[in-house]
């Protein structure tokens, strides 16, 4: 599944400062049921964003107009629990290229990456800072340069860096991804694949 | 093996250093995987990203495709009901065929959850790199395989190369020695451990369990720690292989048998943690600390003994906005306690315990005695041959006799993907792994506890301890 390249970032956010959000929350699993991979972004967050009736919840930020952007902001350990990326592709698909957090779960990180979608984990203290600059001003706009590795509120000049491994930083600049590299050293793998016991 | 290595190393650094066909420089290991299971719901996504880029499956007959997640669990002989379900089971069949996949549909009777049938026909060996599109793939870490849940691409990458793109997990042993108490099981020994690090105290780590509790745990006790290793952010877990784990694998389906067996066991043997070994965290617990384990909030990690109360923020640690949050959900406030309250439903079954064993324990409090009116109770087997085990042992005779049915196998109420959902704001004490905010159905509201715990609410109506009806 190609992806779009990522290199600079410059958008408001839309904060959600609950900590341990889980994969669950992000796509309930009664809306797993596709086999194809499309309009998962209309159930993001289904549970807290609409009401049993469907109406929305007028108290969740994703109802609440003053919030847009392609940056989700939220608490820490974000994406823990069930491996599902179908989370991944509904953050992707309702229009978000980047998710922020002080802390994030191992694979919901792995299906960010995979996806296209980056993930920029700060100190608490700086995601503190995004939650009150966002809480100031919702039109505040956040930069996030993957060539630079940082991430900079504009209206204060506040920056901080954040880790990427040099190759996937590589896949998301350019829009590739693993499936292109494994395919690329299929002679290593077979060779490797004859030496195994079972 | 492939690095030698002069130094002592852990047992996950082994069965890891073994499969490593490639290490990138400043990114992540390509890593051999000897054996991946599908399911319905995670790999029909994967399928149509091979078609689209034109690739085949490298190595079929390393794949194993078992239905489970959205099946029903009664009148499995009927068509599914639900369209988009009997479709993804359909997608499963045929994706299978296609590329001659081995496939355990529903009715076959192999079929069950993925992570009880994997170990129960000898799939699942010691010192093998196992993944599923399912983070409960932890589970078969209990044998000493390096095993953990991938998201749908990683699924097509295995498919199309048997490989994966991983960065080394940080490592981490957890000891728990001496003796565990009346009626504390594996599920305690592990909730008590997620209470302790919490949601997130293992996330970036492969842990290790060690110490006399774990050694001296059957294979479905150490499968039901090892299943939830996620539910505190790690990979994965894995207990060394030993005679216990050797005693369950002979014999089994698809075990080597004969000379294989002999040369499996010689590289078996080798698979443990050497003297002096490092690793990046441990922790030690002390087995008698320990009591029957129930959770009061919406992660793994808000768990407490049964006999205490709910504590308060402070006590947790935990942001209060969030707190709060969770105990609103679950309609409880700070300082209560939680024997007592009222239980609407009970569920016993899903990858977390729904082994033999389980079953066995769910009956040894059961015998005897009835359900409770109020209760609405689903028994749920992990698998056909668990399902004829609970026959032959007489345990169905007395389920039957204490007014409990028996349902057919699958996930069922763990996810609530399929018919088996608990309605909103109802109570329900349950062994799967997770009480995330409508896990079990919307509004849904989880208790999760042993199997144990789980038999004591079912047949007094409210959360009972267990150590009061042995």
């Amino acid at each position: 599944m190609s992806y779009d390249k990522f290199t600079i970032l410059r958008s408001t956010a839309v904060p959600l400062p609950i900590e341990n959000v889980d994969t669950d929350q992000i796509i309930p699993a009664r809306f797993l049921k596709a086999t194809e991979r499309k309009g998962f972004g209309d159930n993001l967050f289904r549970d807290w964003r609409y009401n049993g009736d469907d109406s929305p919840k007028q108290d969740f930020v994703l109802n609440n107009k003053i919030y847009t952007g392609k940056i989700l902001v939220g608490g820490k350990n974000f994406g823990c629990g069930s491996s599902r990326e179908h989370a991944a592709w509904a953050i992707y698909d309702y229009g978000f290229r980047c998710v922020v957090s002080s802390f994030f779960a191992d694979i919901f990180r792995n299906n960010c990456l995979n996806v296209g979608i980056l993930p920029v984990q700060v100190s608490d203290a700086f995601l503190d800072k995004i939650f009150k600059a966002i809480e100031k001003d919702a039109n505040a706009l956040l930069e996030v340069s993957l060539p630079a590795q940082t991430i900079t509120i504009l209206a204060t000049g506040e920056q901080e860096g954040f880790d990427i491994n040099g190759y996937k930083k590589d896949n998301l600049t350019n829009g590739y991804d693993d499936i292109d590299f494994l395919q690329a050293i299929k002679n290593d793998i077979q060779q490797f694949a004859g030496s195994r016991p079972f | 093996m492939r690095i030698m290595s002069q130094s002592p190393s852990t047992l996950f650094e082994k069965v890891w250093n073994a499969h490593v066909v490639r290490h990138i420089a400043d990114g992540p290991d390509v890593l051999f995987i000897d054996r991946h299971f599908i399911h319905e719901v995670t790999s029909p996504v994967a399928f149509l990203g091979l078609e689209q880029r034109g690739l085949q499956v490298m190595y079929p007959q390393r794949t194993f495709a078992t239905a489970d997640h959205n099946t029903p669990t009664i009148n499995q002989d009927q068509p599914v009901k639900d369209p988009l379900s009997a479709n993804q089971l359909k997608a499963l069949e045929n994706n299978a065929h296609k590329y001659g996949i081995s496939h355990w549909g529903l009715n076959n009777p192999k079929n069950g959850i993925v992570h009880v049938v994997g170990p129960e026909n000898g799939i699942t060996l010691p010192g093998m790199t196992i993944v599923c599109g399912d983070s409960h793939t932890s589970t078969h870490g209990a044998f000493g395989a390096i095993a953990f849940g991938i998201g749908t691409s990683e699924v097509e990458m295995v498919l199309s190369s048997q490989c994966i793109m991983q960065p080394r997990a940080k490592k981490m042993r957890i000891k728990v020695d001496g003796q565990l108490g009346k009626a504390v099981t594996p599920k305690d020994v592990i909730l008590y451990i997620i209470s302790q690090l919490t949601a997130a105290g293992a996330t970036g780590y492969f842990v290790e369990y060690a110490g006399s509790v774990f050694e001296n745990m059957s294979m479905e006790g150490r499968m039901t720690v090892c299943n939830m290793s996620i539910e505190m952010g790690a990979r994965g877990g894995m207990v060394a292989p030993d005679e216990t784990t050797y005693n369950y694998i002979k014999g089994r389906d698809k075990a080597p048998k004969g000379e294989a067996w002999d040369k499996a066991m010689a590289y078996w043997k080798t698979l443990k943690t050497d003297e002096g070994a490092r690793f990046d965290k441990e922790y030690h617990f002390n087995a008698a600390d320990i009591e029957p384990m129930i959770t009061f909030g919406t992660n793994p990690g808000m768990g407490i003994g049964i006999s205490q109360h709910i504590p308060t923020t402070q006590e947790t640690g935990a942001g209060k906005a969030s707190y709060d949050k969770s105990l609103n959900y679950m309609g409880f406030h700070e300082e209560e306690a939680m024997l007592g309250k009222k239980v609407d439903y009970v569920f016993i079954g899903s990858c977390t315990n729904g082994r033999i064993e389980d079953f066995r324990a769910f009956a040894s409090i059961v015998k005897g005695r009835k359900k409770a009116d109020t209760v609405t109770a689903w028994i749920v087997p992990g698998s056909h041959i668990v399902e004829q085990q609970i026959r032959e042992e007489g345990i169905y005779d007395i389920l039957t006799e204490a007014g409990f049915q028996l349902r057919q196998p699958g996930c069922s109420a763990c996810l609530a993907m399929n018919d088996d959902k608990i309605p909103a704001g109802k109570y329900a004490v349950s062994t799967s792994n997770r009480n995330f905010e409508g896990r079990q159905g919307p509004g849904a509201r989880t208790l999760l506890a042993s199997p144990l715990v789980a038999a004591a609410a079912a047949v007094t109506g409210v959360v009972t301890d267990p150590r009061t009806l042995l």
